[in-house]
Parts: C-alpha cells; sequence; structure tokens
C-alpha cells in the first residue's frame, strides 16, 4: 500500500515537471525567434556562472583549509554560520549587500573619505557578489567534508615523514582537492545559471539579464508568452545540458556529517600559517556577517510600524511555507518508502533529483500556459508558488530520507513484517518516531525556503495576493529602505525560525 | 506439523534443499555450519524470503505465498527484536493489535505476560532502560502474547552471556510446553541443542538431513555432525 502510494506520488512528480516543460517546449515555435538580447541573456548566465562558481571555489579553498586544521572556540558555530546562506531569503542578503556596497553603504563612505569615487553595486558586479555570497559558504563546507575525508592516519604518517605544509597540499590536499572540486564547480555553476531573485534586485540591463530575469520580463512587460516560452527553452536546454554533464561527476552531497571536529595536524602551528587561518576565517565571517546584521540591527526599530500590508503578507508567507512544508515532506516520505521497498526503484531516486535541474521560472511559465484556458493564473498565484516550492525542495526531503529509511528498514522492516505492522499502524507506530529527525530537518528546509522564495511569484503577483518577500522587493524598488528592513527581520525571523522549529522537533527526545 | 516439500532455496550460487516433516510439539533445533543456510531457511519459513520451488504447509494449510504477518508463528531474530523508541509494554502489546489499541481485557492479558517472564513493573521503561537478558524476556513474552502455533528463533539470546542464555533457553522451553507452542530454534552451538531441544535437523551440502531425537544423534552422531563437532 505505502510502496504504491509511493510509485503513485513519484509519477505525480515526474508529470508535474514535465507537462509544464512540454507545454513550454510546444509554444516555443523553434529556434528562429531568437534575438541578440536572448543570446546576450544566455552569454551573461553562462559567463556569470563561471566566474560565480571559480571566485566561490577559490575563496572558499583557504577558509576550508583553516577550518580543518584549526579546532578553536567557536568552530561549531562558524561551521553553523556557513550553513545559514542556505536557507537565508535571497532578498535579504541582497539588501545586505545593498546596505554594504551600495552608493549610501559602507564600502562607499570609505572609499568617499579617501577621496575615491563610488562603486556600484548594480549591475554584473552585483550579481558576481551575491552568487559569491550565498556560494561561498556552501562551496566551504562541501570542500571541508573532502579535507575530513583524508584519512588521520594519513596525516600521522606524513608527520612522522617530517612533512611541511607546503608537502602535505602537493601529496594530500591536492589530490583531494582535484577529485572533489569538479564536482561542486558544477553544483554551483548549476546554482547560478537558474539565478533569479538576486539578477531580479541587482541586475538587469543589457549586461546584465539572466534567462530566467529574461523570462520574468517577457511575462511581466511584455506580456509576449511565445518569447518567454522560447527562453524557457533556452533555460530548460541549459538545465538539461548541465544535469547530464553532472551525470559524470560525483555531485557532492550539502549536509554531510562529521563536520564537528578539526584532526590533529603537526604541520601547520608556525605563526605565520595561524595568522593565516586566523584571517581567512574571521573575512568569510565578516562576509556573511555584516551583511545580514546590518539590515537587522536597522530592522528593529521600524517592525512596530509597517503598515498592515506587510503583516498580512507575512501571514501568506507562513501558511504558505507550512503547506509546503507538509506537502513535501509527505511526498518525500512516500517516494522513500518506494525507494527502498519496490524493484527497480531507481527511477524514482531520479525523479527527485531531476527536479534540482528545473528551473522555477521555466516551470512558473509552463503552469501558466497549462493554466490559461482553464482559469485565471494570477488567481492561481499562491497555488502554484507553493507547488512550485514543493517542486524545488522535494530533492533535498529526498536526500535526508531516502537513506534514513533504507536504515529503518534494513533494522527493523523484518520485525515489522512478522507482527503484521503495516499501513497506518506502521506509519504512526514506527516511521514517524524513527524518522523523525530526517523528518523534522526536510519540513524545516522547505518551510525556510518556501517563506523566502522570491520566484514564481513574481511572475504571478499582484498587490492583494503578494508573499513577504515579493512585498520585501518591491519596498527595495520604492526606496523605502527603513521599512524593506523591518521587513527583512521578520522574513529572517520567519524562515530561520520555521527551520529552527523543525529541525528541533525532530532532534528532541529521540531515543 | 511443519511440512516442507520440495522447497529449493536459491540466493546467489547457494542453493539449498527442504524436505522434511515437523511434528508440532516440543523444541526442534536446526543446526549447521555458519553459511550452511540454516538462517536463510528459517528467513523462508518465516516469510522473508520468497521460495524458489516447493510448498510449505503448516497445520495442513498451505503458507508459501502469505505475507509473514500472516503465517501462524512468530519470530525471534538475533536482535533487533524491540523498537527502541517503544516502551516493553508497547513493544508487547504489538503482539495482540499492531495498530495497540488495547481493550482493557487485552491490556490485562499482556501484563499477565509480563508477569509470567518477570518483567512485572517494568512495562514503562524503554527497551535501552533495561538489561540485555529483560529485553530478551520482552520479545518472548510478545511471542507468547501472540500465541500463534510456531515459534521460531534465530540464534536467540546469542547476545547474552553462557549462564543468562541457559537461564532463557529454559524459560523458554517452560513457557513454550505452558502455552502449547511448537518451537524451530537455529543455533550453532550443540549446548544449546543438547540442553533444550528434543529433536535435532543438521544442514550440511546444500540438505537437510532428516529430524532425530536429540539424545540419540548426540550418544551415536551421524558423520555429518561428526564433521560439524570436529
Amino acid at each position: 500500500m505505502g510502496p504504491r502510494l509511493g510509485v503513485i506520488a513519484a509519477a505525480v512528480v515526474a508529470g508535474a515537471l514535465l507537462l509544464p516543460l512540454i507545454a513550454v517546449a510546444w509554444r516555443a515555435e523553434g529556434w528562429s525567434g531568437i534575438d541578440a538580447r536572448d543570446w546576450g541573456a544566455l552569454w551573461f548566465t553562462l559567463w556569470q556562472s563561471v566566474v560565480s562558481a571559480t571566485v566561490s571555489i577559490l575563496l572558499a579553498i583557504p577558509v576550508a583549509r583553516a577550518l580543518a586544521r584549526r579546532d578553536f572556540v567557536g568552530r561549531g558555530g562558524v561551521v553553523l554560520l556557513l550553513g545559514a546562506p542556505f536557507i537565508l531569503p535571497v532578498i535579504v542578503a541582497v539588501l545586505g549587500l545593498v546596505a554594504v556596497f551600495g552608493r549610501s553603504g559602507l564600502v562607499n563612505g570609505a572609499l568617499d573619505s579617501l577621496g575615491l569615487g563610488p562603486v556600484s553595486i548594480y549591475g554584473w558586479q552585483g550579481v558576481i557578489l551575491a552568487h559569491v555570497f550565498f556560494n561561498m559558504p556552501l562551496a566551504t563546507r562541501l570542500i571541508l567534508q573532502g579535507w575530513h575525508a583524508i584519512p588521520g592516519e594519513r596525516l600521522r604518517l606524513a608527520a612522522s615523514l617530517g612533512f611541511t605544509a607546503t608537502d602535505t597540499f602537493r601529496r594530500l590536499e591536492w589530490p583531494m582537492l582535484r577529485s572533489v572540486v569538479p564536482g561542486i564547480f558544477l553544483v554551483i555553476f548549476l546554482i547560478c545559471t537558474t539565478s533569479f531573485a538576486v539578477a531580479l534586485a541587482l541586475g538587469g540591463g543589457p549586461g546584465a539579464t539572466t534567462v530566467e530575469l529574461a523570462i520574468y520580463q517577457a511575462f511581466r512587460f511584455d506580456f509576449d508568452l511565445s518569447r518567454a516560452a522560447l527562453l524557457g527553452a533556452i533555460q530548460l536546454t541549459l538545465g538539461a545540458t548541465a544535469a547530464l554533464l553532472s551525470l559524470r561527476f560525483a555531485l557532492p552531497s550539502g549536509f554531510g556529517a562529521g563536520q564537528d571536529r578539526a584532526v590533529a595536524r603537526w604541520d601547520s602551528r608556525t605563526p605565520l600559517l595561524r595568522l593565516q587561518d586566523a584571517v581567512a576565517i574571521g573575512l568569510a565571517c565578516a562576509f556573511l556577517l555584516i551583511p545580514v546584521g546590518l539590515v537587522l540591527a536597522d530592522g528593529v526599530f521600524a517592525v512596530f510600524d509597517l503598515p498592515a500590508t506587510v503583516w498580512w503578507a507575512a501571514f501568506r508567507s507562513l501558511v504558505m511555507a507550512l503547506i509546503a512544508a507538509a506537502l513535501t515532506t509527505t511526498i518525500a516520505f512516500l517516494m522513500a518508502l518506494a525507494v527502498v521497498e519496490t524493484r527497480r526503484g531507481g527511477w524514482i531516486d531520479l525523479v527527485g533529483s531531476l527536479s534540482i535541474a528545473a528551473s522555477p521560472l521555466v516551470l512558473g511559465t509552463g503552469l501558466f500556459l497549462i493554466l490559461l484556458p482553464v482559469a485565471n493564473p494570477v488567481s492561481l498565484a499562491l497555488p502554484v508558488t507553493v507547488f512550485v516550492n514543493v517542486v524545488l525542495a522535494l530533492p533535498f526531503a529526498l536526500r535526508a530520507l531516502i537513506p534514513a529509511m533504507r536504515t529503518l528498514m534494513a533494522d527493523y522492516g523484518r520485525l515489522s513484517a512478522s507482527l503484521g505492522l503495516s499501513g497506518w499502524a506502521w506509519t504512526r507506530l514506527i516511521a514517524l518516531p524513527r524518522l523523525r529527525g530526517p523528518i523534522g530537518f526536510a519540513a524545516g528546509l522547505t518551510a525556510a525556503l518556501s517563506a523566502g522564495d522570491l520566484g514564481v511569484i513574481a511572475l504571478f503577483g499582484a498587490p492583494d495576493r503578494a508573499t513577504l518577500p515579493l512585498v520585501l522587493y518591491q519596498l527595495m524598488g520604492s526606496y523605502r529602505m527603513e521599512e524593506a528592513k523591518a521587513a527583512a527581520l521578520i522574513l529572517v525571523v520567519l524562515s530561520l525560525g520555521l527551520f529552527w522549529l523543525f529541525e528541533r522537533g525532530g532532534r528532541r527526545a529521540d531515543a | 506439523m511443519l511440512t516442507l516439500e520440495d522447497i529449493i532455496l536459491a540466493q546467489g550460487d547457494f542453493t539449498l534443499r527442504a524436505e522434511v516433516d515437523l511434528p508440532s510439539g516440543g523444541i526442534t533445533a536446526l543446526m549447521g555450519a555458519s553459511g550452511s543456510g540454516k538462517s536463510t531457511l528459517l528467513a523462508a519459513i518465516a516469510g522473508f524470503l520468497p521460495v524458489a520451488s516447493g510448498r510449505m504447509t503448516i497445520a495442513g494449510v498451505d503458507v508459501t505465498d502469505l505475507p509473514p504477518g500472516d503465517r501462524p508463528l512468530s519470530i525471534l531474530f538475533q536482535d533487533q527484536n524491540l523498537f527502541p523508541h517503544l516502551t516493553i509494554a508497547q513493544n508487547v502489546g504489538l503482539g495482540l493489535r499492531p495498530d495497540l489499541r488495547l481493550t482493557s481485557e487485552q491490556g490485562t492479558a499482556r501484563d499477565a505476560v509480563l508477569n509470567k517472564v518477570g518483567l512485572a513493573g517494568l512495562g514503562g521503561r524503554r527497551p535501552a532502560e533495561v538489561s540485555g537478558g529483560q529485553q530478551s524476556r520482552a520479545a518472548l513474552a510478545r511471542a507468547l502474547l501472540r500465541g500463534r502455533p510456531w515459534l521460531l528463533l534465530d540464534e536467540p539470546f546469542s547476545a547474552l552471556g553462557p549462564a543468562l542464555r541457559r537461564e532463557m533457553l529454559t524459560l523458554l522451553r517452560d513457557t513454550a510446553r505452558d502455552e502449547g507452542q511448537s518451537v524451530l530454534m537455529v543455533t550453532h552451538a550443540p549446548e544449546d541443542a543438547i540442553a533444550v531441544a528434543d529433536r535435532t535437523i543438521l544442514i550440511s551440502d546444500g540438505a537437510l538431513e532428516p529430524p532425530m531425537a536429540t539424545v540419540d544423534l548426540f550418544a551415536d552422531p551421524t558423520p555429518a555432525l561428526r564433521a560439524y563437532l570436529g
């Protein structure tokens, strides 16, 4: 019964992914309509993704190395901080970067006092800066996993042979980096190619429009559905190519365990290396903390003066996040059960990972095209947004649930079967209590991503149906910065708070 | 009577033929070297492993294709017999109703069985809060409570020390006799078979030897048993 429901759920997800894509491809009417603007968007998407991924990784390597070989008070906090951007709403980070690098921000203030001209955060440099803000921490965590995978015995052997830090790098660390970095590069490249909210807020114009943003513009400003569909097809091809490429690499999973401890090292105790590591960690923390800290600190003062529309939007976002979390965990639970319990369940796993390559705007355009003949898509803006959030969060939920389900079945599958435990009784008495941790994590992650999402809602959103991230973007766009910062504070409390609550709930009282 | 007719088990290169009539009542030991397939056979009888061919019946009813929970038997594994997040009482109660919605009579019956195996007053604890021997008693209590005609045990109590294990085997023999349950027990320890088993079946060279009275078998070992004992 359960596994069959899971197969059905997987088929529905596959359909929900494919139908909008078919609608987009069908509406795109050939490649002849591509003009110079579209090529420009494709070119910008590609090169900014390459640059963003490269810079993120180059900055991440010294930070990861420092974290790998230094044990200090607060190290766990730093690793936790590096995980935070993953669930931080994009628009909040953008607001923070504007507060630091914007026209009246800290950096320009300093430059001005030195008599140097202002730098602008709007344009390609802002897009790349924001991408590095989000992906440098991700890269650091992933590379740190690689560092922790170097066996301690190997490092002890190196110490007994009198390796210097340079020798260790050449013999142990460089080979490790060469094996993990390509996969990490590809993951970040993929993330950056589907960038929408960052490009929407900081990019635009001829030199800084991603394909996703171009879809939005064709849709929203020109209401040219054919062009939107054509751009959607370009984005689709891009995503599919990257997904195919990714089959050749072992993609790292984002939430590896065992990062809580530095490995004993004997080669890096010189004061110079200590200083180097301290600087790397300090700069990374400052880069992550200062922008968001500025926003939140300023936001506190305006929170109680916010208009009711903002609070309503926050309420809407909260409800949507809860619905998305419930749906995603239910679907992921059933799919994980089907992957583990049915023979040839591999395709279900594949459906789950495919949605990583799916782009929200392409899905949104496709759904719009499908809904247009039968209903007013704008009136369905919120359900459609929840739906896209569910699809996009599903791969992460599956990555948490499938291994846990496998362990549960290996440990207690036969016992449950021998007692005739099945269906709802099994779910209630065995599965939910045993899988509390991963379910809580999946629910928290989905809720946080959904609450902070600024994607499809921008396509469909109307003022009376706006979510909090959309309202925040609109406040920014009309230069009401105090209110924007207060809204950002609410949004951060909402998304990080939901993640914390669910994740905490999953960990409590685990036997 | 538990009957295996022309049963063939296949797992990769490994095959096992089984053709045997096991009379009801008493304890039957299933002995053999590691890798001889004794646990595999038990898993097949319990319904975890489909047979390649053949038929098995219990009391004349064909059970070959029944799901594990529907077979007229209970099974005790080497370990993982209890769910760690449920209390001892809940773990035992699962034997009466898998959804744990027990009536008050069922609750009384559960407490009586807990008493019988010496777990009175421990029902509210989790498995991690009682000793290994008490965990085994809880698993045994659940099997008794289910009241299925057959009880299968896969290397039972092997995680316990020798004294505790002997104590548990004795408890098993006495309670099974009182409840009229037939027991089929996989073991690799001759002393366990000698201690409690009325009959012993030896597995060697991919097939089962006919069941023999344990006393007779060890008084005059067959060549296969001599090879096993070394």
